[in-house]
């Protein structure tokens, strides 16, 4: 099978073989749970259990609402203590809403339907379960997937990859769960398809995990579910890189893949669909891989979701040195953790403890103009260029040479030999931008309040006006009236 | 409170410091075949422009009240310095070197506010200056000898001003262009002066470092090799020069050298490897760095060729640094997504069939 070629990318050390070749363990439960009501992308979930009720595994604690949105459920039985704020796994480390759960122990699910035959149903009605199961993208974008699913449908795709790519070094969660449970993700590959109506699925995994793909083939014989290797080079996992390397196709800018006919969910989504549509299971745990080199022991832990960080790290030996930074997430993306008590959500793929010798930055050097970031770049702009722009506050002049386009990956970041945070200026600059944009929109719509009250007021003014004008005149005529009368009077 | 980190939260073991190593590791054969062929005055003649060049970077940041470590550390004001002393005449007096490195570190890169701020190479800046300042030491060249004069002899040549008159010669640019004012034809004026193989190898008349096309292009191969430049600009330098130089010797083999002659003679290879790839005066995209390194080429044989001085590299160079911005706003890569002018792409229909 003929593979694409791709542009730019980089070789970032794996650092995965510490946790690759660990059985996936489960964690056992903490004493409290705390489940965000918005672990997605899109609006958050509406409580709908109160405190103190008692809820089962897999019970509806949080409703989606709107278009684009999920529900949350309960990862295990137990009580409702709290719902309030929280600290969320978020970069400023601010508060969310939450619902605190105090486990039972007793695990006991919530009953739930659960098709004889998932092969047998609808397309729509298999969008509608994957939905109602609170299922969104496990790569680490949180898209609800039912969202996609419909999309894809109404759009018509021809085509359904599953991303194993997982570039991002340190995480082995997809390369363990493919190892692990191969048998349910192909069958959740085939319900996708199913759901989709697609012609055929493809499976990209990186060549740098023999074990995964030997697992997925083994799985995949006798479907129609084809498994390939790409080569592993960061970011594999960028869908849109995924695409290109399998089908050399090309998403325009601004678009969606279902443009041009592809769907793109990760492997561990397609579990997560066939746990749903199989046994009836809502979206109530994940695979994280906890990993770096201030862990005693990494590995790959199931974990509910909720269950603080503190006790992954806790689970693997604790650290055995003094870890210089925590991050969520892989290395290359990942977002720092201020602290270990905030919870795992759905989108959480791995947490970390570097050492600072693994983080390697040094203070940033002059810009020597190599060049090696415009080659890195996967999207073909020219990093050096748009971080000279933002650091004098020429935004526009950076959006005009594709801003906008840039995926955030640090690629460039990575390979800069000054060590320029140029992911950092890039992300500044869309923030500014949004805030910009926002104040430009709060401002005319004061404007318009404005321009609106004075023409009120002039309205205002001008009917006082002639009120009394009327009034005046009415008076005038009386006047006129009375007078002509006693003159009438008079002259009678 | 420690302040946020932003990913990635790893990077790759790579620094200016160890970019400014390798390309000065590259240079060793090239510099350690020269020293060997001009002997103890070259060596000095190196060591000063070193020198000068770290005391002057050195000064120069002091004066400005910038850290003065870090900026000396990463090596860019020595490779600069290492450079210009390769393209000097070996046996030039010792001020030549100061004078250069000085103008180099401080006129062409301080001034123009230090690293990678500047418009021009510094070292081809400071040749340039050099040259037409002080054209008599800039074109006095020494032929290889059999017998090299001691290590305190030599002091007398860098540092004492001895007269070279008695064994002066001329490098093989300098001679034809001298032949043909004379009204000789090219066969006369390249008879007994040039031998492809030992220009090859580099034994003869020329620049401290310039003459063995065979080392630079070792030194060049091995950069490539690292990924510390891209074949691009030096392809395409070679092939500017190459190409001219077939054509017109074609045309008329009597009075146009050859590609081989010229490329390697002058400080054609040096140049295209060394200098040509300077990330800071070059474009920073792979089609704009042809672009650059063609014109390199083109401009190099054409003053080599048509103007009035024998070698035209360094003017080439700075002629083509002026043009950079220039290229790199025309020459820019296509965007993902997007055509060449930066219009969002068009599906077309026939693209959704399965393949």
């Amino acid at each position: 099978m003929k593979l694409f070629k791709l542009r730019g990318g980089v070789h970032p050390e794996g650092r995965k073989a510490s946790s690759a070749d660990v059985t996936i363990r489960s964690l056992p439960l903490p004493p409290q749970l705390y489940v965000p009501l918005q672990q997605h992308v899109g609006a958050p979930a509406k409580p709908v259990v109160r405190v103190g009720e008692q809820v089962l595994a897999g019970q509806l604690i949080g409703a989606g609402q709107g278009n684009i949105s999920a529900p949350v459920h309960a990862p295990t039985s137990g009580r409702v203590v709290a719902i309030g704020d929280h600290p969320s796994p978020h970069p400023s480390g601010l508060s969310a809403a939450t619902v605190t759960i105090a486990p039972d122990g007793e695990a006991r699910w919530f009953e739930s339907d659960v098709p004889a035959d998932p092969f047998a149903l609808a397309p729509d009605d298999i969008a509608a379960r994957v939905g109602a199961a609170g299922i969104v993208g496990l790569g680490g974008a949180t898209f609800p997937s039912a969202v996609k699913l419909k999309l894809s449908r109404k759009s018509g795709v021809d085509t359904l990859i599953i991303n194993g790519g997982e570039c991002e070094p340190y995480l082995t969660c997809d390369d363990r769960i493919m190892r692990e449970r191969a048998v349910e993700i192909v069958t959740g590959i085939r319900l996708i398809q199913l759901a989709v109506g697609a012609q055929r699925a493809l499976v990209g995994i990186e060549d740098n995990k023999p074990e995964a793909l030997a697992a997925m083939r083994a799985a995949a014989a006798g479907t129609d579910v084809q498994i390939r290797a790409v080569p592993a080079m960061y970011p594999m996992g960028w869908d849109k890189q995924m695409i290109q390397v399998l089908l050399g196709r090309e998403v325009p800018a601004e678009g969606r893949s279902a443009d041009i006919g592809v769907l793109v969910h990760n492997v561990a989504t397609a579990w997560a669909v066939q746990q749903t549509l199989c046994l009836g299971r809502p979206l109530v745990s994940r695979i994280v891989t906890v990993s770096g080199g201030a862990v005693a022991a990494p590995c790959n832990l199931e974990v509910p979701i909720g269950t603080p960080v503190q006790a992954l790290f806790d689970a693997c030996g604790g650290f055995n040195t003094t870890p210089a930074r925590l991050v969520l997430g892989g290395p290359m993306m990942g977002h720092q953790l201020t602290h270990t008590s905030v919870p795992v959500v759905k989108g959480s793929s791995g947490v970390l403890a570097l050492t600072q010798a693994e983080i390697g930055l040094t203070r940033p050097a002059p810009c020597i103009r190599c060049a090696t970031c415009v080659r890195a770049c996967p999207v073909g702009l020219l990093p050096l260029e748009m971080a000279a722009r933002i650091r004098s506050d020429d935004l526009d002049a950076a959006v005009t040479l594709g801003l906008k386009d840039c995926i955030g990956c640090g690629s460039c970041s990575y390979v800069c030999p000054s060590s320029i945070p140029l992911v950092h200026y890039f992300n500044y600059a869309k923030s500014e931008l949004m805030a910009q944009a926002r104040s430009k929109l709060k401002q005319e719509a004061t404007k318009k309040l404005a321009d609106e009250r004075g023409a009120r007021m002039e309205r205002i003014a001008r009917e006082r006006e002639e009120a009394a004008a009327a009034r005046k005149a009415a008076k005038a005529a009386k006047d006129a009236a009375a007078k002509a009368a006693s003159t009438t009077e008079v002259a009678a | 409170m420690t302040p946020i980190a932003h990913s990635p939260h790893a990077h790759a073991a790579n620094s200016v410091s160890r970019i400014m190593a390798t390309v000065m590791l590259a240079l060793v054969p090239a510099t350690l075949f020269g020293f060997w062929l001009y002997g103890w005055p070259a060596v000095y003649l190196w060591a000063v422009s070193l020198l000068a060049a770290i005391v002057g970077e050195a000064a120069m940041l002091k004066f400005q009240q910038r850290a003065v470590k870090p900026a000396l550390l990463d090596g860019s004001g020595v490779l600069t310095a290492w450079l210009l002393a390769l393209s000097l005449p070996p046996w030039a007096p010792w001020w030549i070197a100061v004078v250069g490195s000085l103008f180099a570190v401080i006129v062409g890169k301080q001034v123009f506010g230090g690293l990678g701020q500047n418009v021009f190479n510094p070292a081809m800046a400071a040749r340039v200056m050099l040259l037409i300042s002080f054209p008599l030491e800039m074109t006095t060249w020494i032929p290889p000898m059999a017998q090299l004069p001691g290590m305190l002899d030599s002091l007398a040549v860098t540092f004492g001003g001895q007269q070279l008159d008695a064994i002066s010669s001329a490098s093989l640019l300098g001679h034809v262009k001298t032949e043909f004012s004379r009204g000789l034809d090219l066969q006369q004026a390249l008879s007994g002066h040039y031998a492809p193989l030992q220009a090859l190898w580099g034994q003869r008349s020329g620049s401290l470092g310039e003459t063995s096309a065979l080392l630079i292009l070792l030194g060049g191969v091995f950069l490539i090799a690292r990924s510390i430049i891209s074949w691009h600009a030096p392809v395409a330098m070679l092939a500017g020069v190459a190409l001219p130089a077939l054509l017109m010797s074609l045309i008329a083999p009597d009075h146009y050298a050859g590609p081989l002659v010229h490329l390697l003679s002058g400080g054609v290879m040096l140049g295209a490897f060394f200098i040509a790839t300077d990330p800071v005066t070059s474009p920073n995209t792979a089609a704009g760095q042809l672009v650059f390194g063609l014109g390199c080429g083109l401009l190099t044989y054409v003053i080599r060729t048509w103007g009035a001085y024998p070698e035209g590299v360094a003017f080439a160079v700075m002629l083509m640094n002026a043009a950079t911005p220039i290229i790199d706003r025309y020459v820019k890569p296509r965007i993902y997504g997007r055509t060449r002018k930066g219009e969002t792409l068009v599906v077309e229909p026939a693209k959704k069939d399965v393949a």
